[in-house]
Formats: structure tokens, sequence, C-alpha cells
């Protein structure tokens, strides 16, 4: 009864094909973005805000990047830490060489950064399928990862191999770097992760994410209706670095502050892959479910340990974190492989017809 | 509608002429030197026993296959080897056996996405959308509309294509041909696994295009009596080898072909 | 210019210059591919019965040896530890097949190998939770492992073999025998290889697939616990081995997924490979390359054939 869409008519496919089309929905989306751009700034705790929706935030980013390429184009990738790497060292060395230029074109360009090196790993995908495609991707991770180590340019010839943030200023406000509040950091990524997914929506939606779709659905088929499969394979590896280079670009500086290469080891790629296995192939939302759902999970489990007074060390804390994430995996994949997201779409239906059971 | 690509042929003139055409798969010869045409605006049906080599000889039409002898010759253009996505651009177009839709998105999303072909957009304006993308969208919207209401699927455009039964999957894998604007449309067993009444409509349907859209049209069939009322020539193979070819009269009672095939006419 | 020489003509000439330490370097990537083969044979074990992609082959290594050692400083003795062990991974055989496979039966495999990430993660965490992370000493004397090495005067110097390492060629040459003679003579053996070309075949003519899961995925873990004794032996046991274990995914590129002789020479192209490569290009480009040489390697492989060495090519057909 609360979410019933009928009598809401469309008069055109142009409105048909919105993004919400649904009263609700929209009513919802406008009420989402006024709290997460004005509310929550005024009101929440810097705490909430740093280590929980900065974060967060930055992840979904990631995770929209995979699931480009994983849940839309069934591309299976294990390289989601080495190209969030390819962005933040990219963005470090940027501003290296441009200084005068503002952080947030060098964000962006960082993206373009990644991109590029998906590309370079994407090209094997033309011939190589399935498996070896993910194995594929494995050398890229690895690879990436001694480079971050192992190539000293790379981090300025720092003795700790570590990268430092410089302060950067917009229009007068520190945007990173020590003197910049949790505040400013925050809509900096809320605003970029508003946009960017928006701009995958809008991929989505178009002959680009039908394409995609295609391709993972039945590659043969899609070949046969007119899709050329190495465009639309690599312009996905492309698209979907070019996500994790900005979240790997924001992550570093917008929240870390600093990073070695430790922050975008294997590890990583799973943390995101994870995301959105639990949150749900193939979905935008979904990417943001498995993000908050996995980054937060640690965070609970430390506050309650400590609001507690469990007595365990962090290190069992992480080793129970392992083994519920891989617990959490396998009862999702058994019991609702298409994840949060669908269960959330369960929730509507069960929303449209409340308080009847049909 | 319809927006040939490529010279341009007349009613009645030879659209796709097979030459000589041979195939193996290791040892196996799927096709033997078998050479036949098709007319524009015909209806051509292909048959013969299983394993005749009938999806064979669509598959290497389609340019999925490459014969190692022969060649094919396309709206007067003749090509050794060719991708089937230039197929595609070529203007054929084919349906599937097993059904070769698109599991994960709706019965519209895969008829729109047989108008791949026909967006330009770019890359850029696809992530504003708003502009000429969502124009291009609409339009093609409006053309897939035309053929959902054409094949009467309305009340299931927005349904999961996994979750169709047998007999609609089909009609919107017709569909997504359809959307692809093609000068030839290959069918392998459009009727395959419905029911009398589903067969009525898909025989009413591929008349249809035919008439109304002027589509050649080549169809691998079992069903003789489909055969018999909807095409206007047959080519019949068994072993990988032509047996016969001819209108389905001539071919009925084509005594190769009812020792091969049809057995003792009733 | 120079660079040219250094890449294409200086290591060679330094192979022919001291041609012991080429040896020894050969030598020593032929025991790491002995042991990447293990591993890569776990992973067909697995595949070829039940189609699945065990991505956690590597961290059952991992857990085997840790539990050897584990149950070892508990104050059980060394072999009665071992035929625990050996128990141990018969449960975890039983436990995956019950509460992994089976829910999962009819999925298709990409959901399974997601489902072993998973595993992948919950044994990382348990096996650090009970046993603790740091690294161990593997116990090979109490299981009268040979130490020490010989050194053979040859090619003009010394090379040096660990027993260790020659009795781990040895045992292993030894499992894949075994292996090959179980899948051809035995009737379990056979029941295995009908359910690997088609489960469903398998089915109707009566075998359980349940119990040749159970079985297959105990093999693999008895393999693993092999493999896991004879790293431990040549370097701890540590969490590192199951990043080293990852390279066994090269090797399955090169071998095939389902041919147990294509593991083993897979194992010893990339094992002799990357130690050459590291030892003699290493310096190049600054060291650790062993990291990802392996993937180069078989990366470079795939792009000529998609297959592997002994992968059948798939016709698809629609």
């Amino acid at each position: 009864m609360l979410y019933r869409e009928a009598g809401q008519f469309k008069t055109s496919y142009r409105a048909d094909q919105a993004l919400f089309p649904i009263r609700q929905d929209q009513i919802g989306i406008i009420l989402i973005l006024l709290v997460a751009f004005v509310v929550v700034p005024l009101t929440a705790s810097p705490f909430m805000i740093d280590s929980f929706l900065t974060p967060i935030l930055i992840y979904s980013l990631a995770a929209i990047g995979l699931n480009l390429l994983t849940g839309y184009t069934g591309l299976l990738s294990l390289g989601t830490g080495a190209f969030m790497g390819v962005g933040a060292y990219g963005c470090y060395k940027l501003t290296t060489f441009f200084p005068g230029i503002s952080i947030i074109v060098l964000i962006i360009g960082s993206g373009f950064l990644a991109a590029a090196a998906g590309i370079v790993f994407g090209l094997p995908s033309l011939r190589i399928k399935g498996f070896y495609l993910t194995v594929a991707t494995l050398a890229a991770q690895f690879f990436l990862s001694w480079c971050y180590i192992r190539v000293p340019w790379l981090y300025n010839y720092n003795v700790s191999a570590s990268i430092e943030v410089p302060e950067r200023l917009v229009f007068g406000i520190p945007i990173t770097g020590p003197t910049a509040t949790v505040t400013t950091r925050y809509l900096v990524v809320l605003a970029i992760v508003t946009v960017m997914t928006w701009a995958a929506s809008n991929l989505i939606r178009g002959r680009i994410g039908r394409a995609w779709m295609a391709i993972r659905d039945m590659d043969i088929a899609a070949e046969l209706i007119g899709i050329k499969p190495y465009q639309t394979k690599l312009l996905a590896f492309a698209v979907s670095s070019f996500y994790c280079g900005v979240a790997g670009a924001m992550l570093v500086f917008l929240y870390l502050g600093n990073a070695e290469s430790e922050s975008f080891s294997i590890n990583q790629s799973f943390l995101v892959l994870f995301m959105i296995i639990i949150g749900g192939l193939g979905s935008l939302l979904g990417s943001f479910f498995g993000a908050t759902l996995i980054y937060g999970l640690p965070i609970v489990m430390r506050m309650t340990k400590e609001s507690f007074g469990i007595g365990v060390t962090s290190a069992t804390l992480e080793q129970i974190n392992f083994i519920t994430l891989g617990t959490l995996i396998i009862l999702f994949l058994i019991a609702e492989p298409s994840g949060l997201a669908r269960l959330w779409q369960i929730g509507k239906q069960k929303l449209r017809v409340w308080p009847f059971p049909y | 509608m319809r927006a040939p690509s490529g010279p341009d042929v007349a009613v009645g003139e030879v659209l796709l002429s097979v030459e000589n055409v041979s195939l193996s798969f290791g040892g196996v010869k799927a096709v033997s030197d078998v050479s036949f045409d098709i007319r524009k605006g015909e209806i051509r049906a292909i048959i013969g026993p299983n394993g005749a080599g009938k999806t064979s000889m669509l598959n290497i039409i389609n340019g999925f296959y490459h014969p190692q002898q022969g060649r094919i010759t396309f709206k007067g253009m003749t090509r050794a080897k060719m991708r089937p996505y230039e197929a595609a651009y070529g203007g054929i177009a084919r349906t599937f056996q097993n059904v070769a839709l698109f599991r994960g998105m709706t019965a519209l999303d895969n008829i729109m996405a047989g108008r791949s072909l026909k967006m330009h957009r770019g890359f850029f304006w696809q992530l504003l959308r708003h502009g000429p993308a969502l124009e291009e969208e609409v339009e093609h919207r409006r053309r897939v509309e035309e053929i959902i209401d054409f094949l009467k699927i309305q009340e299931i455009r927005r349904t999961p294509v996994g979750r169709l039964p047998y007999g609609l999957q089909k009609r919107v894998e017709l569909g997504r041909a359809l959307a692809m604007e093609p000068d030839l449309l290959l069918l392998d067993e459009p009727m395959a696994g419905m029911n009398l009444e589903e067969k009525e409509d898909m025989s009413r349907f591929i008349l249809d295009v035919n008439d109304h859209y002027g589509t050649t049209i080549a169809l691998i069939e079992h069903d003789m009596g489909v055969v018999m009322d909807l095409s206007d020539r047959v080519v019949v193979l068994d072993h990988g080898v032509k047996i016969a070819d001819g209108t389905p009269a001539q071919v009925k009672s084509d005594q190769a072909v009812i020792d091969a095939y049809l057995g003792v006419a009733h | 210019m120079h660079m040219l020489y250094m890449i294409f003509v200086d290591p060679f000439v330094q192979m022919g210059s001291a041609p012991d330490l080429f040896a020894q370097t050969l030598w020593e990537g032929l025991v790491a591919g002995v042991l990447y083969a293990l591993i890569a044979l776990g992973f067909v074990l697995i595949f070829k019965a039940s189609g699945v992609f065990n991505f956690a082959q590597g961290i059952m290594v991992v857990f085997a040896a840790l539990t050897l050692v584990g149950l070892y400083e508990h104050g059980v003795p060394a072999f009665l530890a071992l035929a625990l062990t050996v128990g141990v991974m018969l449960l975890l055989a039983i436990a995956i097949e019950r509460l992994v496979l089976r829910p999962l039966v009819n999925q298709p495999e990409i959901i399974l190998f997601m489902a072993t990430f998973g595993l992948t993660y919950i044994l990382i965490g348990s096996g650090e939770l009970i046993f603790g992370g740091d690294p161990k000493v593997m116990i090979s004397d109490k299981l009268l492992l040979p130490s020490g090495a010989y050194q053979i005067k040859m090619l003009g110097g010394f090379v040096q073999m660990q027993k260790i390492d020659i009795a781990a060629a040895i045992i292993a040459s030894a499992m894949v025998v075994g292996l090959g003679i179980f899948f051809q003579k035995t009737r379990i053996g056979r029941a295995l290889r009908a359910v690997a070309d088609s489960h469903r075949a398998a089915l109707s003519v009566g075998i359980s697939l349940e119990y040749i899961w159970v079985v297959v995925w105990f093999a693999a873990g008895v393999v693993a616990l092999a493999t896991g004794i004879m790293w431990g032996a040549r370097s701890n046991v540590s969490f590192a081995l199951e990043i080293i274990a990852l390279k066994a995914l090269p090797v399955l590129i090169l071998g095939g997924f389902t041919s147990i002789p294509g593991a083993i020479i897979g194992g010893v192209i990339i094992g002799v490979g990357e130690k050459i490569g590291e030892f003699y290009w290493g310096p190049l480009f600054g060291s650790g390359i062993e990291d990802w040489f392996a993937y180069v390697i078989a990366l470079i492989f795939l792009l000529f054939r998609p297959q592997g060495l002994f992968g059948e090519r798939i016709i698809e057909r629609i």
C-alpha cells in the first residue's frame, strides 16, 4: 500500500526510461541526497563520518567499478586492488608533476591513468575467457603490487617506500593533507561518487550497458547481433579501471593521507569482490550495500568489543572477521546469489502489497 | 522498416548464393560441396534428417563457421571469411535452435539489444544520456515497440526472459532478430518444441514478416506441413550433401528425398 | 645498447661462465616446480571429479601443515599427529561436501568458484585462530625425513642438493604414479572418471556423487598435506605459503585443468622458468620478480594457445 505504483502511467518512452520512474523512488532519492549533502555534515559526528561514511563511499565506487566489469560484463577480475593502486600512485605522481593544477582534476586524471592500465591488462581478454582471464588479472595484481615496492620513482624515492599526501586547496579550502577537515573531505568524496554513480547508471541503461550484459550472458549471440566483443570488453576494462582508479586516488588523498603497496594488495581485490558478491552482481545499489556491510562489519565488531569490554586481541578479531566474511560469501551464494540488492527488491515487493501477504 | 546496407538487390534476384561449400570438423565432414541460392523476398526452407548439416549451413552463412572450401556471395559481394558481427552489419540475422537469448535481461532489453548496430551515439553521450543519447534511445524504443506490438508480447516486456515459457522465448528471439532490420533472416527450427497453436502463431508471424517487411527468410524446419505451407522453395540436405532443390511440391515427390527423409508419402 | 646487451646477451654469458651455478639454479627450479605441480595436482583432482575450481587448494596446504605441527606442539607424537591430520582432512572434505557442494550442486561453475574464495577466507581465519599466526618449523626430522645435503662435484664446481628436496621429488613422483594407477585401475577411480565426464550420466548408473566428492576432496586434502610437509620442511610453515601456492594457477594454465601429466610438466616449466628468470634477469629489474614472473609466462603462453598445453580445444556449438 505504501509503495503502490498503480495509477502512475507513463505517457512517453522518455518517462518510462527515466532513472526513477516511480514517484516514491523520486521522492526517496531527493530525500537521500538532501540527507547526505546537508543533514549529515551538520549533525553527524566526525567519527561517524570519517570512520564509516567517507570510506564506505569510496569503496562503493570501487565496487561499482568492479561490478561493471564482473557483474555486468561477466569478466571476473582479481586485480581491483592493483588498479586502485594505479589511481593512487598515479595521482601522487601527477601532484608531483603538476603542483599548480586542481587536485580534483588530478584525481579524475588518475582515473584515466588507471583506465589505460586496464586496457593494457585487458588486451589478453580478447582471446582468453573464464578462469584463464581471472588468472590473467592476477598477473596484473602481482606485477603492479611488485611495482609499488620496487619502482622507487613511484613514491618519489621516499625512504619508507610509502606516499605522503601533500596539502592541496580548492577555492582556498584545504581538501587534502593534514589540515583538511573531515567534513570537507566527506563532501568532496560524496560529490564525486554521486556524479560517477549517476554516469554509471546512464551507461548501464543505454546501449553500452546492454552490450556488456549481452557479452556476459552469451557472447556468441552478442556477436551475431552486431555487438563487437573485443571493443565491448576493452571498454568494460577501461571504464571499470577508471572507477577503481578514482576510488584508489580518493582513498589515499581524501581518506588515508598516506599509503604503501600493502594497501593495494590481493586482499583488497578480494574485499571488493566480496562486496559485489554479497551486495549483488549487476546492481549499482548492491555495490553500496556490499561496501557498507563488508567495510562496516569489522568496525562494528571492534566497537562491540570495546563497548562490552570483551577481552580479545585485535588479531583475533581480524581472524574472526576473515571467518565471518568467508561464511557470509558461502551463505549468500547458497541462499541469495543475487545478493542484498535482490533482498532489497523483495523487500520493496512486500511493501507494495503490505499489509496483505500477496 | 527496411534499411538495407550495401548494394540493393531487386525482388526475385539472387540475394545469397552458396557455391561448392564444404566444411569439416576434425575428421567429420559436416557439409560437402553444397550449392544453392536464395532469392530476395522468398521463403526458403532447408530440410533434412538430423545431422544433415542444416545448422552448420546456417552457421556458415552467419560467419560463425568458416568453410574449408567454397564461397558465399551476399548482395553481390563475395567473401571468404566473415566475422559474425560483419554478417550482422551486412544484414543477416538469425534465431537459434536452443534459444540464444540474454537470460539476465528483460524481453524489452533483449530486443533493444538487437538495435545495437543501429545505435551510434558515442561513449561520452552515453555517459551523459540526456541529450542525443536519450533521443536515440527513445527513437529506437519506438521501433522496438512496433515489433512488440507485431509479435503481441506487450505484457512480458519487463519480464526477465529466463522466466518466460519456451514459446514466448522464441517469439522474443524472433523480435530481437527483426530489430536488426535484416535483409536475410535465418530461422533455425523456429517451431521446435511448440504445440499446434503456437506453431500456427509462429507461422503467421513468419508469413507476416515476409509479406509486410519483405524480409527474405531461410528456415530450417522438420514439420513438413509447415514447410509445405510456408516456403516458396526447398533445399534438402542429407549427410552434408544436397539431394534435392525445388518447389515444395517437386521436393515432396522426389524419390531421393522420400528414401532419405520423408519415407512413404502419407 | 648496453641495455639490450644486458637483457639478451649477458645472462647467457653468465650461465656459460659458471655452469655449476646454472645447474644449481636449474635444480632449485625443478624442486620448486615439483611442489607447484603437487598443488596443481590437488586442483586437477577436484576439477576432474566435481567441476569445481578449488581456489582454496593453496590454503588447504597451509592448513594441513599447520594442523600437523600444531598437534605435535600440543604433545601428540609425530606419527600419531600425522594420522590425526589425515583424519582432519577427511572431516574437512565431508564438511565441504555437505555444507558447500551439496547446496550449490546445480549452480554455474562461476558460483562454485566464488564459493571457494569464501572457503579460502574461512580456512585462513580459522587456521590463524586455532594455531596462531607465527611461522612454525616443520617436524621433518620427527617424520623421518632426511636433512642435510649432497655436494655433487660437477661442471667445474659444486651443485648442492638438499636431501629433503630429493625426497620431495621422489614422494611427488610416487604420488603421481599412485594416483594415475588409482584412476585407471580401481573401481573408485573409474567412477571418478565417469563423474568427471558427466554428472548426470554417472548418477544414472548409480554412482553416488556425494561419496565421490568426499573421496576426491579428501584425496586432494592428502595431497595438500604431503605438499605442506615438503614445503614446510624447506622453508617454515606460514601463511606466506598461501600466496606462493597461488602460483599453481599459472601451472594449471600451462598444463590444463584436467591433466595430471600436464600439472607435472607445467609445474616444472614454471618452477624452472621462474628460478632462472629471477636469478639471471632479476637483478636487472630489481629483485623479487618471482612474484609475478610465473604469471607472465602463463600469460604469454595463453596468448598463443588459449587452451594451455594439454587442455582440450573447446569447440563452441550453438
